[in-house]
């Protein structure tokens, strides 16, 4: 292969015929995977755009061959060559075989490009295509927990949360941690950034960044998770700094929305099965929550997950840790009685749980961080026949020097 | 808001969780019952009426003939096809339905159970038998075969997959079907979230119809390995049998995970394990792993057995060799090959890191090299050949160009962030249906329109085979470009109701296209039962396309022992190569046939098992100690019989050819 960089297409020209390809037929309905408001988005949804041109560059003449040839060779035109013991042509079959590894080798370095810049676990490196990230921005947290059947959303900085309603601030960048009461969803809103799992007992991360403010964007569970599924919509808008504030301010002011404190007892109610549930807004958050929740151990008495990982860790406790499964008993069914068995421990089950917590100091909700950075200075990343990674912006800006190919020293991963 | 909550702890030593309240509250499915149940009885009549059941039970039901076998494999295919349509039809009239605050006509319970159903009904019960089916029929004849190695395990197969058949049908009208997508991921099948029967009507049909599928694989491999015709190496057998191959040893390899899945989830469920709960350690993603390390290959176990049957029937209907034999099972073996390491590419947005993402995304773009060498293979067989377009042709041009769109936005989705955005979206319904109608029920069709004369002695007939196709092909396009739009609308899959009334047209229009589909279905069915009216009109001879392999040597449809001589192969295109070298068929000399003796123990065995599912569904613990130790029993009594075996003897052979060559032999033979 030649040292030439394989870089994904990124001239104006692409854009342009691939607007053309698709306004045609799209242009009628709102089609937000390709025209979203985040920047995360709008590089998927080119992403979608370019493979498929990529790829159409070997679809299209197989197409037409094939409609071509079966037209050509009907029965019924004799003026046609036929020979019926043709069977092989060895530049034939070189062809055949290198010309899809050839597209799919492009589509390859694409993949590996893209893939580890549209990581969600990555930090957001820029705001758009033309705006670098300011050496200060700071993330806004956000903590989502999918609920039979509606999120909550905790913003631990402002220490407010709330049900099926999410606002965020435009331009600023967006650290999601994402997890789940009992089944698995999969939180996405298509006009921010993909989708990605939300599990019980384990964190994902999503990082995003929404360019543009709007009242009208949805956000929406895409894994299905029973019998309310359909109606894990939330409405999502993106407000200026002023507007975010003013927001968070009449969270905690409470209105016509306003549900109190959101402490554990108010949350396990919370997450009890209920479909269609309109927004809520909750003006104080237990700062633990969030942690307790990923952690399994929101309930009073129940041992967390990171703390019997810890008594594991160190050998476990033998036939003694028997004891232990009623109070790692999580499950919707298993979750009443491990209630009532905990709720009231008695001399001996408090002395158990006494004892694991003085075994293990864990602190709850301490998850491992799979963060990836983004390399503030972009071209360390000018590694071996890759170019700098703005490739992805389509925005038309030349490399920014022509340096030699030099080691990368890229962050993790 | 409210939350039915309907109390199913009932349990009785005799009678286990059956009880009244199995019987689903809903009009629907009391009014599909009462219509189920009153065919039921007219057919029963009709069969003791016209005194069938005798015929049946000893020249089918009982049957270890591959050909019986075969086709009844296709039957059952057709009729849970059917069954897998129906519901389909459901989901499209509610979605197209629920908008503007309308709840359309399924509530809830309803609805999830119809997704769960159609899928796992089409795969398994639909799509697997139509292949299973095809190679069972075909495979023995292209290789020259009077049978596979184990007939009976042949019919024991059958009926396994049909008894899996069986309980998903009783599902509908006993208690309920799973609420959980058609893979049943944990946590939400476990049983705190799926506390009733429904995943468990789940786990007992595929694992009793696994069992038959893995030593159908077995069978099959053993077959071709150890029965090819003396002269037929490795690289001298028919494509489709190449394929079949790798197929079967795709499914040797993979249903084992599958069963293995299976036995973890039931021993949450009725053990208390914690393989894949959310407490005390289990991990659901370690299910969605295991089952998508059977459920990749699963995919190619449909579509590589439709690829090799594509290749017969466009070198038949070309007229011409298939232009790269070598490159075509090469790229067969790669795919087979290459399937077991792209499995990840079904659950990208687990958070797993980019490297490993990057990795399985690769891998899985990889496979379309050899998918896209065959498709150019086709391709060039199609160059300078003298193309008939008759009905198997037809379909195979409308895959050639489907499947190829299909096969681009699949490798579109493998593209980890594209996947991000389209996950789980109509966008990937669109993709995987065009790839599997485009891929697998065309060229199901292909096949049947190909193998019938084979099979029967007679062809379809073409003007309601050509009405079936073009509705086939139109309504595919109109059903499914929609949901490719509608993905990119970020809309999501398994949704019932909508909020958006500007998608509600996209919907309709998918409806439409989905009528527009079982219009083909019912010109399909038309099409068998008139051409089975006509069929002395439709007559034809052994070789009624030109065709080139082994299978076309033999009459139509063919003797009990398809080969009174086992032919000597020296060409790929081994009938091809005799019709040229005017290899006549011997008139005389016979000899006495060694064939297996028919057995009812392979329906019995299914019928036990059934039951054995059934009560261990229910939870009634004394009928299925006692039908688990029957069947093992039986089994070992079976072993016992050693009057399997007969011979036709030499003059009924000959009076067999004289009869069938009677009628004007094949041109060439």
């Amino acid at each position: 292969m030649p040292r030439r960089p394989v870089a994904p297409p990124r001239a104006p020209a692409t854009r342009i015929a691939a607007a053309l390809a698709l306004t045609g037929a799209l242009s009628a309905c709102n089609t937000v995977v390709l025209k979203p408001a985040g920047d995360v988005a709008q590089q998927q949804g080119d992403l979608v755009v370019i493979s498929t041109l990529l790829m159409l560059l070997i679809i299209v003449p197989v197409i037409a061959l094939t409609l071509f040839f079966a037209f050509k060779y009907r029965a019924s035109n004799k003026e046609a060559n036929y020979q019926p013991d043709w069977d092989h042509s060895t530049q034939l079959e070189l062809v055949i075989w290198a010309a899809p590894l050839l597209i799919i080798i492009c589509l390859g370095a694409l993949t590996w490009v893209s893939t580890h810049l549209l990581d969600p676990y990555r930090t957001i490196g820029r705001i758009d295509a033309e705006t670098p990230i300011s050496a200060q921005a700071e993330p806004l947290e956000v903590d989502v927990v999918a609920l039979d059947w509606k999120w909550l959303f905790i913003y631990p900085e402002q220490g407010v949360a709330t049900v099926n309603e999410l606002v965020v601030p435009t331009n600023r960048p967006l650290h999601f941690r994402i997890t789940a009461s009992s089944v698995m969803n999969s939180f996405y809103v298509p006009a921010m950034a993909g989708q990605i799992y939300a599990m019980p007992g384990m964190e994902t991360r999503l990082n995003a960044v929404m360019n543009r403010t709007g009242d009208d964007f949805i956000g929406f569970s895409a894994n299905y998770s029973g019998a309310g599924f359909s109606g894990m919509r939330f409405p999502v808008r993106s407000v200026d700094d002023a507007g975010f504030a003013a927001w968070v301010a009449d969270v905690k002011n409470g209105g016509e929305k306003a549900a109190g404190t959101l402490d554990a007892p108010r949350y396990l109610d919370l997450e009890k099965p209920s479909e269609n549930v309109p927004a809520m807004h909750f003006a104080n958050v237990d700062a633990k929550l969030y942690g307790r929740i990923v952690d399994m151990c929101v309930e009073p008495g129940k041992m967390c997950m990171s703390e019997m990982m810890a008594i594991d860790a160190r050998g476990g406790l033998g036939k003694a840790g028997i004891h232990n499964v009623e109070m790692l008993t999580y499950d919707k069914h298993g979750r009443e009685a491990a209630l009532d068995a905990t709720r009231n421990p008695d001399a001996a089950l408090t002395r158990e749980l006494a004892w694991v917590r003085a075994l293990c100091e864990q602190e709850a909700g301490a998850v491992i961080d799979n963060t990836v950075e983004a390399p503030k200075d972009k071209n360390s990343l000018t590694g071996f026949g890759l170019s700098a990674p703005q490739s992805l912006s389509l925005a038309g800006q030349n490399d920014p020097q022509s340096t030699p190919a030099r080691p990368s020293k890229t962050s993790r991963n | 808001m409210a939350i039915e909550a309907v109390d199913h702890s009932h349990w009785s030593p005799l009678l286990g969780r059956l009880w009244w309240d199995a019987i689903p509250p809903d009009p629907i499915v009391w009014a599909t019952f009462a219509g189920v149940m009153l065919g039921g009885i007219a057919l029963v009549a009709a069969l003791t009426y016209f005194r069938v059941w005798g015929y049946l039970w000893k020249e089918w039901f009982t049957s270890v003939d591959h050909k019986k076998i075969g086709i009844m494999y296709m039957v059952l295919g057709l009729i849970m096809f059917i069954r897998g349509f129906a519901d389909a039809i459901m989901m499209r009239l509610q979605q197209a339905l629920a908008f503007g605050g309308s709840e359309g006509y399924l509530n809830a319970h309803h609805f999830d159970q119809v997704f769960t159903a159609h899928g796992v009904i089409m795969i398994f019960f639909a799509a697997m038998p139509f292949v299973t089916g095809f190679m069972n029929y075909v495979v023995p004849l292209q290789i020259g075969a009077r049978d596979v190695s184990f007939p009976f395990l042949n019919n024991f197969s059958f009926w396994m997959t049909t008894s899996g058949a069986v309980l998903i049908m009783a599902s509908l009208f006993i208690g309920e079907f799973g609420q959980t997508g058609w893979l049943a991921y944990p946590p939400l099948s476990g049983i705190a979230y799926s506390p009733y029967v429904g995943v468990d009507y789940w786990i007992w049909s595929l694992q009793i119809a696994g069992v038959g599928t893995l030593l159908s694989g077995v069978n099959l491999i053993c077959t071709i390995v150890k029965m090819r015709a003396p002269g037929m190496n490795m690289m001298k057998m028919p494509i489709f049998t190449w394929t079949a191959l790798c197929t079967n040893i795709l499914i040797v390899a993979a249903f084992p995970v599958l069963t293995a899945v299976l036995t973890m989830l039931s021993m949450d469920r009725y053990l208390g394990f914690n393989f894949f709960t959310n407490d005390l350690g289990g991990s659901a993603m370690m299910y969605v792993n295991l089952i998508w390390i059977w459920g990749h290959p699963e995919v190619y176990i449909l579509i590589l057995p439709i690829f090799g049957v594509f290749s017969e029937i466009t070198a038949t209907f070309c007229g011409k060799r298939l232009f790269g034999y070598t490159s075509m099972v090469y790229a067969t073996m790669v795919i087979t090959i290459l399937s077991y390491i792209v499995w990840l590419h079904h659950f990208f947005t687990m958070g797993s890191g980019a490297s490993v993402n990057s990795f399985f995304g690769i891998t899985t773009m990889v496979i379309s090299i050899p998918t896209g060498a065959k498709l150019f293979n086709w391709l060039f067989t199609m160059y300078r050949g003298r193309i008939r377009f008759e009905l198997p042709m037809m379909w195979t041009v409308a895959f050639m160009v489907t499947f190829t769109i299909g096969g681009m936005t699949g490798v579109l989705l493998a593209v980890p962030p594209a996947d991000f955005v389209l996950h789980n979206s109509l966008f990937l319904i669109a993709h995987f249906h065009n790839v599997i109608i485009g891929g697998v029920v065309f060229g199901v069709f292909a096949g049947i329109n190909f193998w019938w004369p084979k099979a029967f002695g007679f062809k379809l007939h073409e003007g309601l085979g050509k009405i079936s196709f073009w509705c086939w092909v139109v309504g595919f396009y109109l059903a499914f470009m929609p949901l490719y739009v509608l993905g990119l609308m970020g809309v999501t899959r398994r949704m019932r109701v909508f909020d958006d009334p500007n998608l509600q047209i996209w919907f309709v229009v998918a409806a439409i296209g989905a009528a527009v589909i079982a219009a083909g279905i019912g010109a399909f069915v038309l099409q068998v039962a008139f051409s089975i009216w006509k069929r002395k009109e439709l007559a034809c001879d052994g070789d009624p396309w030109g065709g080139r392999t082994l299978e076309w040597s033999t009459t139509s449809p063919p003797p009990h022992y398809n080969f009174a001589f086992t032919p000597v192969i020296h060409d790929i295109d081994a009938w091809e190569d005799m019709k040229r070298c005017d290899v006549a068929a011997p008139k005389s000399g016979f000899l006495d046939i060694h064939m297996p003796k028919n057995t009812g123990t392979g329906i019995i065995l299914g019928g036990i098992a059934t039951v054995f599912g059934f009560a261990m569904i229910w939870q009634i613990w004394w009928l299925a100690a006692i039908t688990f130790v029957g069947m093992i029993g039986y089994s070992i009594a079976h072993t016992f019989n050693y009057n399997r075996d007969y011979y036709i003897p030499a003059d009924e052979v000959a009076e067999t050819e004289a009869a069938a060559h009677g009628q004007p032999l094949p041109a060439g033979a």
